[in-house]
């Protein structure tokens, strides 16, 4: 026998009727600070996909003509030292930036949640022992900690990556591990021991999906951490090398030398910057107010 | 609480120390050193043998363990080694350049502590109106912005502004003068980096102040201060905004910790001669030597500032006690 439940019914066919486009006039009436950071969010990914199509200039090609061009009808954000067009090099940066971001957040967002989790459900020393290496490796400043990574490994994408990944982990691992304490007591975690479950099974199957909102919060935070942190590293010299477009690359050595020539050179890359990171922690807040309207106020 | 005090110091020995070992293998994990970069560094052939006299000389020749037990005892002695790039002891390279960045530091709290604490107020008086909204704004902004590149905008504004209006463009000083020497030369060179870093630091303050306030404003106190006649000036400059610092600081005590890292990009966009920019140096020649004690002591600022940020918010919240 099946029950109809009428009221559920309705609301459900009032949310089906309702059009894609009103929902999501619903979501930026409801959302408008998330929702421009979505926006962004979204430029970018097209911006990586669609790079080659968005401009006609080779973002690496030298050109010895057009050396610092203002902007103009062709070269809407002028060119740098090396005739590049910016614009170019900066959709093509988008591509550097979300690819360090996403790979260093999602890796670091993940090695922390396995860490975190594990170190809740275990207790006893081995959460002790982890504890004590996330405070040594927290009381690293980010940046200090990546550039003893780089300095170690050379500078490179990847190895930024990991310079980058390493200090993200002992973050979100700490942040999980408070939210996991809570789940291990509630009762249906010892009756999956009871039931004679394997840790591993625990461990995926009832505390993983109970901190993703915690998880997918750090996620979001870090991307914009990353792509300032990449920036920054580039910027000093120790990021990613030239050719490769990244937005940090693009500012160095830009103030004085450029200040009364050229300013076009350090402004836009560093407005790029801005942007996206603005556009990420936007995003990430606005998550965090559907997922935990207990973190709200922080 | 002396019992707590006791503890939380004790704890801070096996941190150091843990900090100590991450840096020191993590240094030498790969291959390469000072040696092979200062010889080999200009492309043209070097004897081996060469190379292998450099790595006597410098201690490097010697096993791992050893090494590691020469840079744990030379805090016990206080010999901290020489820089294995220019061969002056690090104490004296690391003193000559940490009386600029602890001040661009301290400049830099105050100047986020001048924009947090009344912006903070504001937005959390005037909660859901446009100048909330404007300061919100303003402070995400402030986390979102690159120091650096404010850093570059701020010169590029100098330079621009002193052009068009001067007729000649102007640069803030290059040279480190003490403040007690001459404070109007040493401000125009050190402003400049503490706006661009202290603005970035405001963001988290103001942030801090606003949710603080917020909340304090929601307190039974407040109600009956309100109801009692008080003037709203009263109320919150005397009840909510005394009880809404705490937080406030400890935020910003927990940041300082952090500002010394933040300076190693700021110090590079205007040229300053700190420890900053002296430990990309060290970076990038692989200078083990120096590159492991600054790290030390920006981790031992860290370390130091939290635990003082704890006993500090203890003493000032009796609520608080630790057991």
């Amino acid at each position: 026998m099946v029950t109809v439940n009428p009221a559920a019914d309705a609301d459900e066919l009032e949310e089906l009727s309702k059009s894609w486009s009103s929902q999501l006039i619903d979501l930026i009436r409801r959302q408008p600070l998330a929702s421009a950071g979505g926006l962004v969010v979204l430029i970018m990914i097209f911006a990586t996909i669609f790079a080659n199509f968005l401009t006609p200039y080779d973002p690496e090609a030298a050109s010895w003509v057009n050396q610092l061009t203002p902007p103009s009808a062709e070269f809407w954000l002028g060119t740098d030292a090396f005739g590049r067009d910016i614009l170019t090099r900066i959709i093509y940066g988008a591509r550097t930036a979300l690819f360090v971001g996403f790979t260093a957040a999602f890796v670091g967002a993940t090695g922390g949640l396995i860490l975190g989790v594990a170190s809740a459900y275990f207790g006893g020393r081995f959460d002790i022992i982890c504890q004590r290496l996330v405070d040594i490796v927290m009381a690293f400043p980010l940046i200090v900690l990546a550039l003893a990574v780089v300095a170690t490994l050379g500078a490179s994408t990847v190895n930024v990556i990991i310079a980058i990944t390493i200090p993200f982990i002992p973050q979100c691992a700490r942040v999980v591990r408070s939210s996991a304490l809570a789940i291990r007591e509630i009762p249906y975690v010892d009756a999956a021991r009871a039931l004679g479950y394997s840790h591993m099974r625990i461990i995926m199957k009832h505390m993983i999906p109970n901190v993703m909102a915690p998880y997918l919060i750090m996620l979001t935070t870090f991307v914009g951490q990353a792509i300032l942190l990449e920036a920054s590293l580039s910027y000093l010299g120790m990021g990613v090398q030239e050719p490769t477009p990244a937005w940090g690359l693009m500012l160095q050595g830009g103030a004085e030398e450029f200040a009364e020539s050229a300013p076009w050179v350090p402004i836009f890359p560093g407005l790029a910057i801005t942007i996206a990171v603005f556009g990420f922690n936007l995003f990430g807040d606005g998550l965090r107010d559907v997922l935990d309207p207990r973190l709200r106020s922080r | 609480m002396h019992k707590y005090i006791a503890k939380r110091l004790l704890l801070i020995l096996p941190t150091l120390l843990g900090a100590a070992v991450l840096v020191f293998f993590l240094l030498r994990a790969i291959p390469g050193d000072v040696c092979e970069v200062r010889l080999a560094g200009s492309g043209l052939y070097v004897d081996e043998a060469e190379i292998e006299l450099c790595r006597e000389k410098l201690g490097l020749a010697k096993p791992l363990i050893v090494q590691f037990w020469d840079f744990i005892t030379g805090y016990v002695v206080w010999d901290l080694g020489d820089s294995m790039w220019t061969g002056k002891p690090v104490t004296e390279e690391i003193g000559l350049r940490f009386k600029l960045s602890l001040q661009v530091a301290i400049m830099a709290t105050l100047v986020a502590v001048v924009i947090a604490i009344p912006l903070g107020a504001i937005s959390a008086i005037k909660q859901d109106t446009w100048i909330d909204y404007v300061v919100r704004s303003f402070s995400i902004a402030g986390i979102a912005m690159p120091s650096f590149w404010l850093g570059i905008l701020i010169i590029l504004g100098l330079l621009i502004g002193t052009q068009h209006f001067l007729g000649t463009p102007w640069m803030p000083p290059i040279e480190y003068v003490s403040p007690f020497k001459d404070l109007a030369s040493n401000m125009a060179q050190l402003i400049w980096p503490a706006v661009a870093t202290g603005y970035r630091y405001s963001a988290v303050a103001t942030r801090m102040t606003r949710s603080a306030l917020l909340e304090v404003l929601r307190e039974d106190y407040i109600r009956t201060a309100r109801a009692k006649g008080m003037t709203e000036k009263i109320v919150i400059n005397r009840h909510a905004l005394k009880n809404a610092m705490l937080p406030v600081f400890t935020i910003i005590g927990i940041e300082f910790a952090f500002l010394m890292g933040g300076l190693v990009v700021t110090e590079q966009v205007f040229n300053l001669n700190g420890i900053g920019k002296l430990f990309v140096e060290s970076v990038q020649a692989q200078d083990f030597a120096m590159t492991q004690q600054l790290v030390m002591l920006v981790v031992v600022i860290a370390v130091v500032t939290n635990f003082v940020v704890d006993l500090v918010y203890a003493w000032l919240d009796p609520r608080i006690r630790y057991a």
